[in-house]
């Protein structure tokens, strides 16, 4: 396994005092929260944080990764803990509360053994992330989780579990699929909980979803939004035909009914018009142009005093 | 391991003692929530209410904060008002971007 130097991912010095941590743990934590900070890294940091904070914050931890020592440089990948390492070391602190596991160094080194993991309730919670089509269609999902497991001579590994997960048609960002009996099986023994996926959607390049609605900018050329009419605009469930009135302004929201996510009743799909001047790259482009400017009065900085 | 399939069943809605149970909270958490406006469950008494998908997700997410950051209920409804203005903003940034 690889060694993880927590000091180091808390950017505290090896003789910090037990404030500091604290300090250097929440100010990471704020930074990286993945319900506050959106971009793709958050949520590994948040982890490595939570992870290196775990073992620090309790003495007889930090006092066991101490004892353990770095490993000497090339040997990154091959660390096995000195002979006799936890001999002398009693881990009294109750585990992470969370139920999602930590890196296979904490997991075999700190995990108490025994331990229920995820505290008295054996429910698990994970996170499924969908293509907003799979919603329309529905979708199968194999998702692998790693859980730890006890072997049998009581040292505690972490395993893939594959569990097949048939998405029904009609799911929405927010909601929970729930598995009977797919939770963790207690360390100690005992029923499994249930397993619970919180859904979520990919980011789209166009359509984003709230609730059943979906949006989505719909870009038209000049005339198509001055002369209105049907429009081809493209929906997860195929292309349809939609109306644009006549002197259609920038920005401008049109409905399609029932064209969003479906449901009972099915959503709704809002195209916000944006407006999109050809580039003029002919002659014949450029004398139609010349001739509006002529013969259109159009002062387009009138509201601004222009 | 050769990947077992399950049955499957969407949360439609759960009553207090599940919410609780289903993010770790105890009562009192989940009713400051409600009074904070961050849940809206329907039913007028407690015994009665039932949260939608919607509330759910949000009381995963208070939870969340108030565990790994020890935000309470107010500042909850705080950081999440602030966090979908946030949203708004960055979609309209978007837009500008690109257009």
């Amino acid at each position: 396994m690889e060694y993880r130097d927590y000091y180091k991912i808390l950017g505290i010095a090896p003789d910090a005092e037990s404030s500091d941590i604290k300090r250097a743990f929440r100010k990471l934590a704020r930074k990286y929260h993945p319900d506050i900070n959106t971009s793709p890294e958050a949520e590994a940091m948040f982890k490595d944080v939570n992870e290196a904070y775990e073992v620090l914050k309790d003495p007889e931890r930090r006092a066991a990764y101490d004892q353990l020592g770095k490993p000497g440089p090339g040997s990154h990948d091959g660390f096995r803990p000195p002979p006799g390492w936890e001999g002398g070391f009693e881990f009294t602190g109750g585990g992470p509360e969370s139920t999602e596991a930590f890196s296979d160094f904490f997991e075999s080194l700190f995990r108490r053994r025994g331990q229920p993991f995820g505290g008295s309730s054996a429910d698990q919670h994970a996170r499924l992330q969908l293509d907003i089509e799979d919603a329309f269609r529905g979708a199968t999902r194999v998702l692998t989780l790693r859980v730890p497991q006890a072997a049998a001579d009581g040292s505690v590994h972490l395993q893939d579990r594959s569990i097949t997960v048939h998405v029904p048609k009609g799911i929405l960002e927010g909601q929970h699929i729930r598995l009977p009996g797919q939770g963790l099986a207690p360390l100690g023994g005992g029923g499994a909980g249930d397993l619970f996926l919180e859904v979520s959607f990919a980011p789209h390049p166009v359509y984003r979803a709230d609730g059943r609605d979906l949006y989505l900018d719909l870009p038209v050329a000049p005339w198509e939004a001055a002369l209105g009419g049907k429009v081809m605009m493209p929906t997860p469930d195929g292309k349809v035909a939609l109306t644009v009135p006549a002197n259609a302004r920038s920005g401008q929201k049109l409905r399609l009914k029932g064209k969003g996510l479906p449901g009972t009743p099915p959503g709704d799909i809002y195209a916000t018009l944006r407006i999109v001047n050809p580039k003029v790259a002919t002659e014949e482009a450029r004398r139609v142009f010349e001739q509006m400017a002529r013969e259109v009065p159009f002062n387009p900085r009138a509201g601004i005093g222009g | 391991m050769k990947p077992a399939t399950v049955q499957t069943a969407v949360v439609v809605s759960l009553s207090l003692e599940e919410l609780c149970r289903f993010c770790h909270a105890d009562r009192n958490w989940v009713i400051e929530l409600v009074e904070h406006g961050v849940l809206e469950p329907e039913g007028a008494t407690i015994q009665s209410w039932q949260f939608h998908s919607v509330s759910i997700a949000r009381a995963k997410k208070a939870r969340r904060l108030n565990q790994d950051l020890g935000v309470n209920a107010a500042g909850v409804a705080l950081v999440l008002d602030l966090l979908a203005e946030r949203e708004e903003m960055l979609r309209r940034l978007a837009v500008l971007d690109d257009g």
